[in-house]
């Protein structure tokens, strides 16, 4: 087996686009879930808003990418208004069924034959990020440290989304160490006393809504880039539960939580990828048990094992604190 | 004891007028389905004074806070608090007028520290609006106004040597100093305090008694919700008796406690305590008369 091969797999993927706009995504979802307590299923929603703001923007209207940016945005705060405005005042689990059901309503419409001309229907869209692209500071070659290297293009999205990763988490961080971040987390822990003394809870809880769908949105924006085309089926529901899985992993409400947590999960999925492969290929797994076909599923199965293993041993996470997870029992 | 003389030449009965109202309460009815569960004619509180809210289980104490403090809505009625009308607002604005409540079930917020419990309860914070809250010296001074008067609160409550704990950590009555002196946070006219000793250790009963005759002291004005007829009368001014949702009796301490209406709310109006020996062999002659005569029937029936 060549691990040489398999551990650069696993790094190029954790400081890949991927993990980078999963981050994204998650640092929008641990606002809502670690930080204020709201159940949102349906952060792929946020994210297909991102996608199909800019694609539809330059592919089917022919405006500039910029304007798309502005479209996606405007998609999202209007989505965070419309599931907040009924669910926000009732229980947490009413938002949890409204968006989840509400980032399929966005995929089916997207995806949906008479949208054709607008979304490209199923199979969605292409060719919109040229201009993207052609913003790109660094000049033919290869990029990276050793044998974890990306090509310009590439390297070019990575720069671009872990910064904004970085510009995010900073915000996060500074949000979260404000009085604004404290009421966020006196909501989350409990409503009538934040009532009690002043906060008027809704708003609150409505600005956390609209701001970590916005960060989704962001992702949607990025992975679309990334990807250079939107097919509706990538932002169904498992996207949603691998940012759940990415910050449970890397530890809720915790500012590098998602971060962290974004890069183990791609790096696992590369390297049981790359491993699986590999030990098929040599013959050390006999096609009887499984043949490379299989792989895919199974890098799944053993990351659903790892995290299995995690909620037992550590579940306050990686950068958790275990003390604080205990007060959660009563 | 109380120290005002206000209560002199009061008359105790149900809605009466009071020198100086802070709060003032005019046909507030609740009902949940059948159940009535509050019906209050009128109703007065005064300001600068403790007044006791007590009654049996189910009277309806609980909602009757949870209405006047916005946490619920009324089918009908009207209060003024501070000359103010405040029917229908939302118990975030009436926290910020300065009615601040607490709860019969201590609302610590586990995963915050004791200070950032603390600092939560200070209103007009700058920095709670969301583009404030991104440039940090914007609020960075106010906050630090706000942790000093923490400090001295929570040294006045003796949770100074826990201001980094988790208030999830405290104990419970140490949660119970904490939602009051984060109440206090509020600067409040007035404190409704939902069952304050519910819970405590009697250690801890006589500090916290303590501080809610401070309060009075400060110039707040306190109702509160109890069961302990000691406490009652230890620290209040005045009390208000609820029974199946209406006021019933008000008077001071000594007068509720003699009050017939009252005993009979809490142990039933067909109980009848003899008061002499004679009254005492009347009434268990009475009974077993009763007795006898279902006896008698029963052997009718089943000959």
């Amino acid at each position: 087996m060549n691990w040489e091969f398999i551990v650069s797999r696993s790094l190029a993927s954790a400081f890949g686009s991927d993990a980078a706009v999963f981050a994204l995504a998650a640092i929008g979802l641990n606002m809502h879930f670690g930080y204020t307590g709201l159940l949102n299923f349906g952060q792929a929603g946020f994210m297909a808003l991102g996608a199909y703001g800019i694609s539809v923007t330059v592919a089917t209207l022919g405006f500039s990418l910029w304007w798309g940016l502005a479209l996606g945005a405007a998609l999202s705060v209007t989505l965070a208004l419309l599931l907040g405005l009924p669910t926000l005042r009732l229980r947490a689990d009413y938002l949890a069924i409204v968006t989840i059901a509400a980032s399929e309503i966005v995929r089916f419409v997207a995806r949906s034959v008479s949208m054709r001309e607008i979304t490209g229907g199923s199979f969605g869209l292409s060719g919109f990020a040229d201009e993207f692209y052609a913003i790109n500071p660094f000049p033919e070659g290869a990029y990276g440290l050793g044998s974890v290297l990306y090509s310009a293009r590439a390297f070019w999205v990575i720069t671009v989304a872990w910064t904004l990763v970085a510009l995010l988490a900073l915000m996060t961080y500074v949000l979260m160490h404000s009085p604004w971040g404290r009421v966020l987390r006196s909501i989350r822990e409990d409503e009538d006393a934040a009532r009690s003394l002043g906060k008027n809870v809704y708003s609150y809880k409505m600005q956390s809504l609209v701001l970590g769908g916005l960060m989704g949105t962001i992702a949607g924006f990025m992975y679309a880039i990334s990807q250079q085309s939107v097919q509706p089926d990538t932002y169904s529901t498992p996207v949603t539960f691998y940012a759940y899985a990415i910050i449970i992993l890397g530890g809720t409400a915790r500012v590098f939580g998602p971060v962290l947590g974004s890069m183990i999960f791609w790096a696992l999925l590369s390297f049981t990828d790359a491993a699986l492969r590999q030990a098929v290929g040599a013959g050390y797994i006999p096609t009887a048990i499984m043949d490379g076909t299989q792989v895919g599923q199974m890098r799944f199965i053993l990351l659903g094992l790892g995290l299995m293993l995690l909620m037992i041993f550590r579940p306050q996470g990686i950068l958790g604190d275990r003390k604080e997870i205990a007060l959660d029992a009563h | 004891m109380p120290t005002d003389t206000w209560v002199d030449g009061i008359t105790p009965e149900p809605g009466v007028a009071k020198p100086d109202p802070i709060l003032v309460v005019d046909g507030v009815t609740r009902r949940f389905g059948g159940l009535k569960a509050v019906d209050v004619d009128h109703v007065e509180f005064q300001r600068g004074a403790i007044t006791a809210l007590i009654g049996p289980n189910g009277a309806g104490k609980t909602t009757f806070f949870n209405l006047l403090t916005g946490f619920d809505r009324p089918d009908a009625g009207a209060w003024t608090f501070d000359g103010r009308t405040m029917a229908g607002m939302p118990a975030h604005k009436v926290a910020r007028r300065g009615m601040v409540r607490t709860f019969q079930l201590t609302k610590a917020l586990s995963r915050l520290t004791v200070m950032e419990n603390m600092k939560l309860g200070a209103t007009k914070q700058k920095g709670e609006s969301f583009a404030v809250a991104l440039l940090p010296p914007l609020w960075r001074k106010q906050e630090r106004a706000i942790e000093d008067r923490a400090g001295d609160l929570l040294a006045r409550f003796k949770l100074d040597n826990k201001r980094n704990d988790f208030a999830g950590t405290l104990s419970g009555g140490q949660r119970k100093l904490l939602e009051m002196a984060r109440a206090l946070m509020v600067q409040p006219d007035i404190v409704m305090l939902d069952e304050p000793m519910a819970g405590v250790n009697p250690a801890l009963t006589q500090s916290l008694l303590g501080h809610v005759k401070d309060l009075r002291t400060q110039g707040m004005s306190v109702l509160f919700v109890e069961h302990d007829m000691d406490v009652v009368r230890d620290i209040s001014d005045w009390v208000v008796v609820m029974a199946e949702g209406k006021i019933i009796s008000e008077g001071t301490p000594d007068h509720i406690g003699q009050d017939r209406k009252v005993i009979d709310a809490y142990l039933g109006a067909s109980h009848d305590a003899p008061t002499t020996a004679e009254e005492e062999q009347r009434q268990l002659a009475e009974a077993e008369a009763v007795l006898d005569a279902q006896s008698a029937e029963r052997e009718q029936v089943q000959p």
